[in-house]
């Protein structure tokens, strides 16, 4: 397979952001999706709940030592950072808050680069805060792809354009343009794999 | 077959992972010098933490890392503090000390002595914590806490008892939620950086240096805490420290995680019942 995990990371604005999305994706996306969403220590995920009514793909709570399968989405828990060990499993931590978020982006993102290398997408959707910048240029180093939402149509346009401004994107896209490209790529994927 | 979707400027990206088997030289090299063995903790942990002290320290790579290491002495120290701190608050997950002063006191006042192993307490706030709810419930007097961490630094710390004003509003909203008897403020006294807890909250709390990857039991107790510190070691290592943790109850014990732990990846899965399972706490059975 060309691209074995999908990252995302998104702040405010990021319920209306993913459920648009993840609407437009089918029930059989394959690619295993690791979703980083800015949460307070104290949320309940009722969040995910309303985000799984939106979408055929299953989103679930990231538990610790789990590992990533292929046809899931996963989201960060409250008050833990998520990372990605190379053997493909889920780490926590409680360490510092970076980018004055915990769970923070560029944590998720520095570790997935380097368990997936040239098999990850990055993606940085909308929010007010410039966690991710580091993360998204650090997923270009390793060889991976790396996707920001058009600013311009961003509820909060700051968290996609520091992105821009670390690294030069692969595209710049509004949502359902992202949609689009992954289910595109999923597609090719699958042809990868029988032939 | 389409052609496929690939980034722009991409020279050199490989799937090789060089990178991975330095950090775990480095760790070797840790262990067969100075016998400290991060060898079995969480790898994006473990590199997170080496890449800051990196950047703090000015090292330009890995080999350099590995030449301080071994031939500076102060710099070793500043590592290990880096590599061994854990980042906890005073009443961290306040619903988990609500369902002890619910679910376990009841038992705990069941026996005339009460031993608590608070494993892995870095800088003292679960311990601390945990001798406010003591002593409102009225055991303190028959409890012994014992606080254990392998960072000398970090114990020193915690004996201490003085953290730093910036957190005790979270801490005081923490107590409220937790179902504190009284006022968080009864508890420590402010200077203009501080807050110094109560010389009455230390009386009970044996502090002590014990490492959990290579000591063995350190006293029979009634409960242990370990929250959150099981997370930054690999499955085979969480393991072993369960085991560890099994033998140091009695029977009837009271074994605590943290919220995102569980006993899921140990051989000892069903020899506890569950107190609480949303707030990880079981009990040994008999």
């Amino acid at each position: 397979m060309r691209y074995e995990a999908i990252v995302i990371g998104v702040s405010s604005g990021g319920m209306n952001a993913l459920s648009s999305l993840f609407s437009a994706l089918p029930g059989n996306f394959s690619i295993p999706i690791i979703i980083l969403q800015h949460i307070g220590a104290r949320s309940n995920n009722q969040w995910i709940k309303l985000l799984n009514k939106k979408t055929a793909v299953i989103i679930k709570e990231a538990e610790e030592k789990e590992k990533i399968e292929n046809g899931n989405a996963y989201v960060s828990p409250p008050n833990y950072h998520l990372l990605i060990e190379r053997d493909k499993t889920f780490s926590f931590t409680i360490d510092e808050r970076v980018n004055y978020a915990r769970p923070s982006i560029d944590v998720l993102f520095e570790s997935a680069a380097e368990a997936y290398k040239t098999k990850l997408i990055g993606i940085i959707l909308t929010g007010s805060n410039n966690d991710g910048a580091r993360g998204m240029k650090r997923i270009k180093e390793c060889g991976g792809l790396i996707i920001a939402q058009d600013p311009e149509t961003a509820e909060s346009s700051y968290m996609p354009a520091s992105g821009i401004a670390a690294v030069k994107m692969d595209y710049i896209l509004p949502l359902q343009g992202i949609s689009e490209l992954l289910i595109k790529i999923d597609k090719q994927n699958d042809s990868d794999e029988a032939f | 077959m389409s052609e496929e979707i690939e980034p722009i400027n991409n020279p050199g990206a490989t799937n090789e992972d060089k990178d991975g088997d330095d950090f775990r030289e480095l760790l070797e090299a840790l262990y067969q010098k100075y016998g400290y063995d991060f060898r079995q903790y969480s790898e994006a942990h473990i590199k997170r933490r080496i890449r800051n002290r990196m950047t703090l320290s000015g090292v330009k790579d890995i080999s350099e890392m590995q030449s301080k290491v071994l031939n500076d002495e102060e710099f070793l120290s500043k590592l290990l503090h880096d590599l061994s701190i854990t980042v906890t608050e005073m009443f961290r997950d306040p619903g988990f000390y609500k369902s002890l002063r619910e679910n376990v006191i009841p038992i705990l006042k069941t026996y005339p002595f009460i031993k608590i192993w608070h494993a892995g307490c870095s800088t003292g706030e679960e311990a601390y914590s945990m001798s406010i709810l003591m002593q409102e419930e009225g055991l303190y007097e028959r409890t012994t806490l014992y606080a254990t961490d392998f960072n000398q630094q970090v114990v020193n710390q915690a004996k201490e008892g003085i953290f730093s004003n910036v957190q005790i509003k979270e801490y005081t909203a923490n107590y409220q939620l937790s179902g504190g008897k009284a006022s968080f403020s009864d508890y420590y006294r402010a200077d203009e950086h501080n807050a110094i807890m109560n010389q009455s909250l230390k009386k009970n709390i044996v502090w002590a240096n014990h490492n959990l990857v290579t000591d063995s039991v350190f006293a029979e107790v009634n409960m242990i805490l370990c929250r959150n510190v099981l997370i930054y070691f690999d499955k085979n290592l969480q393991n072993k420290v369960h085991n560890l943790f099994y033998s140091s109850l009695i029977n009837g014990g009271i074994l605590c995680l943290g919220s995102k732990e569980s006993l899921r990846f140990t051989d000892l899965n069903n020899k506890y019942l569950e107190i609480d399972s949303k707030n990880k706490i079981y009990k040994k059975k008999y």
